[in-house]
């Protein structure tokens, strides 16, 4: 097994090898992707060398001290946190050959082709259809909420390949080229003005069978491994206090005395409280993880910014008074980021109404944690062994 | 960085204070014992005090303590708070051990010796003020000197108590509790006796006792002892939230109505789901003040009044859903979930109310209050 040690030595001789003052970004990324040191718990070959997961803040550390360029990890973020570990798990090797170095080197940007207008929290409700032709499968639908489509080269898609089958066993999982005709990208604008996602239509898009990701009717278990994938990016590294939406109404208050009431002062306390507490259980959560006891707080740590964040960012708008009255731009822009806690106190306001939906909405999380954290019964339900065709749409 | 964590000695201790407590104190026998008019066992104080050392744990092994800390004895107040135990472990073994601890105990007579006594469980202290008592917020102010102004109301465990620490104008005295009229009340947590303390002499300036610190230790000390009782109560509500979320959990899955147990309703489960995010809240708060104590660190102050202002909450919302989702058996005085509403509601008002440590922490985070129209005139 790989050490630490052993880890900051390659460290050191990559960036001995190739300079980052003297070396073009890319270049410098696609040395790194070759040294095994892009993700270290990746197998050799792969951008990786085997070593536990645990150790890539060492080679991360080392290689930011000397200033090496990094490879926008926001920008490529679905690539990265979803369509990686899937394919790493569940692709062929030609599969990974393909698709790990340029998503990893962020020469190609990955979207996510999941939800659509039918199916959000019930995901495996799916309609979108791929039907077999000799060696392509042939698709059609419509999918929502995409983030990056507008930028993708790629997209993990699932569709419904058995609609005679129950809903969770006809589901096929694809890799689909964004580029192919048939693809429709539209933005889809939201209550901020801005259009962070898109509507992707679909239609007659022929994919090949080998860009098939595990066996047909495998989709839906492969894809509760992007999905788990999603919500294990939490405990990096520890928050400062007010590091989060608290920071900029608690500077607010102290710099502008003249907007204070006793109202508001209650319940920014509240709140400075309750953020607080939420950032000390995200601490707690990831000593746990440090110390190899990880707990079952992670599920906590959504739920609780969602809702702290939404009570926040109100409080910072009535807090503004006649500013609060104001709003930066409606024009719609297309970000290529996603910006919770940026720009002004409307649009933060407006912004975290999504916190509780995307990525998991507040009430499935928290059948999430009845369920499987506090052992409460399942609700009783009717459509597993019913092929999906008769269920009601 | 704060250890937020349990280190494996401090769940051997709590797995000790749990058995010991399953064994001998069970919350379902407490009702009849509340009845008798005797919620303290004395047998099994001895047996927590000096069977376990838990009475000792903050005092420094010279002193006849076992040298622990603050982390220890909130993981014993932790299970403490899950069994509503009616011992005078907060009021003894935290808030007068750690008043005494701020003193110089080898200069001023008696003190040092009340120590080992505390730590070794051979008496009882209870600092004389209202339970409701918080420590200050502005240190110059710190809490105030009450026995000269006349009988001293809801003093906790003073009935259990040999003596009394009394902050008088000039001084911390430790009274022979045989010299003070110690009136019992009915309390609303019935594991907790209150009493009124009137000192004899009172308004007399005929003060009895020993006077064992001058006005500024003696202030610097009650502070201290209410501080850490502050911080480590987090951990006793802690407790009481975590039994209060268990049993209604065990409860809803068991319970069946319109032919499924309760607790697969989704109105049920998200409340039950809501509360554990909560708890989870409270843990890692309770553990950050207790942390800050242990290390003496600059932070404590700060770390208490969070986790009064969250904890407190919590566990009477805990023990509030615990009665609710129980339905009419919560509303029973055979079933414990009431001993655990008691106890939480009188837990937000003990040693500071959220309100009391909010504004502790306005001052400290520099979050001021709105400026009265009368203050900018000044």
């Amino acid at each position: 097994m790989i050490e630490a040690t052993e880890l900051r030595r390659r460290a050191r001789d990559l960036l001995a090898a190739h300079p980052p003052a003297t070396t073009a970004p890319a270049d410098f990324l696609a040395a790194r992707f070759d040294a095994g040191l892009a993700w270290v718990h990746y197998p050799v070959g792969l951008g990786g060398l085997g070593a536990p997961r645990a150790l890539q803040t060492v080679v991360d550390a080392e290689l930011d001290a000397a200033g090496a360029p990094d490879n926008d990890p926001r920008r490529i973020g679905i690539g990265l946190g979803m369509a990686a570990p899937t394919i790493l798990a569940h692709g062929t090797d030609e599969q990974k050959r393909r698709f790990l170095r340029p998503l990893w080197l962020g020469e190609e940007v990955w979207c996510q082709l999941f939800s659509e207008p039918g199916a959000g929290s019930d995901l495996a409700a799916l309609g979108t259809r791929a039907v077999r032709d000799g060696d392509t499968w042939v698709v059609d639908g419509q999918k929502v909420w995409t983030s990056s489509a507008h930028l993708a080269r790629w997209a993990i898609l699932i569709a419904r390949t058995d609609p005679d089958a129950p809903k969770h066993r006809g589901i096929t999982y694809f890799l689909c080229d964004m580029t192919d005709p048939g693809v429709e990208v539209r933005p889809l604008r939201q209550i901020t003005g801005e259009a962070e996602f898109n509507e992707v239509f679909l239609t007659g898009v022929r994919i090949p069978d080998s860009h098939r990701v595990g066996e047909v009717g495998d989709g839906w278990a492969i894809a509760r491994t992007t999905l788990m994938n999603e919500r294990v990016s939490i405990g990096g590294t520890p928050v400062p206090r007010e590091g989060g939406m608290i920071g900029p109404v608690s500077r607010t208050w102290r710099e502008r005395p003249e907007l204070r009431t006793h109202d508001l002062h209650q319940r920014l306390l509240d709140l400075w409280v309750e953020a607080e507490v939420a950032r000390l259980t995200g601490e707690r959560l990831r000593q746990q993880l440090a110390a190899g006891r990880p707990g079952p707080e992670g599920s906590a740590t959504k739920l609780s910014f969602a809702r702290l964040n939404q009570q926040i960012s109100g409080l910072e708008v009535e807090l503004l008074g006649d500013e609060g009255l104001l709003y930066g731009e409606w024009t719609m822009r297309r970000p290529e980021l996603v910006d919770f806690t940026g720009r002004d106190a409307g649009y933060r306001y407006l912004r975290s109404k999504g916190n509780s939906i995307e990525g998991g909405t507040s009430e499935v999380l928290l059948n999430i944690v009845a369920e499987r954290v506090l052992g409460l019964p399942a609700e009783p339900r009717d459509d597993k062994d019913v092929p999906w065709k008769d269920l009601a749409k | 960085m704060t250890d937020l964590l349990y280190s494996e000695a401090e769940s051997d201790l709590r797995a000790a204070v749990r058995s010991l407590l399953t064994d001998r104190a069970g919350p379902a026998e407490l009702p009849a014992r509340v009845e008798d008019g005797t919620p303290c066992d004395p047998d099994l104080w001895s047996a927590l005090a000096t069977g376990i050392g838990a009475a000792g744990l903050l005092v420094p092994e010279k002193l006849g303590g076992q040298g622990a800390g603050h982390r220890e004895a909130a993981v014993v107040l932790e299970e403490l708070g899950r069994a509503v135990t009616p011992v005078p472990y907060l009021t003894s073994s935290v808030v007068a051990t750690e008043t005494l601890l701020a003193l110089d105990a080898g200069e001023l007579r008696g003190a040092g010796e009340l120590l080992g006594d505390l730590a070794a469980g051979r008496k009882v202290a209870v600092l004389a003020v209202p339970f409701t008592t918080g420590p200050a917020a502005d240190p110059a102010v710190g809490p105030v000197a009450v026995a000269d102004a006349g009988p001293v109301p809801a003093v906790a465990d003073a009935v259990l108590a040999d003596v009394l620490l009394v902050p008088r104008p000039d001084g911390l005295y430790a009274v022979d509790a045989a010299d003070a009229r110690i009136e019992p009340r009915v309390p609303l947590d019935l594991t907790r006796p209150l009493a009124t303390v009137t000192l004899t002499g009172s308004g007399t300036g005929a003060a009895p006792g020993t006077r064992i610190a001058d006005a500024d230790t003696a202030r610097a000390a009650v502070r201290r002892g209410l501080l850490a009782g502050a911080g480590l109560l987090a951990s006793e509500q802690l407790g009481v939230a975590e039994w209060c979320l268990e049993e209604a959990v065990r409860h809803t899955r068991e319970r069946h109505q319109f032919n499924r147990p309760v607790g697969s309703f989704q109105a049920l489960k998200h409340r039950m789901a809501q509360l554990w995010l909560e708890v989870a809240g409270a843990r890692a708060a309770a553990r950050n003040a207790a942390d800050a104590l242990a290390t003496g660190s600059a932070e404590a102050p700060l770390a208490v009044a969070v986790a009064q202002a969250y904890c407190s909450r919590v566990a009477v919302r805990a023990a509030e859903e615990c009665v609710q989702l129980h339905g009419g058996i919560g509303m029973t005085w055979e079933h414990p979930a009431h001993l655990y509403l008691k106890r939480a509601k009188a837990d937000q008002l003990a040693l500071g109310s959220a309100g009391h440590h909010k504004d502790t922490l306005a001052a400290l985070v520099d979050l001021r209050p709105p400026v009265t129209p009368e203050a900018r005139q000044r």
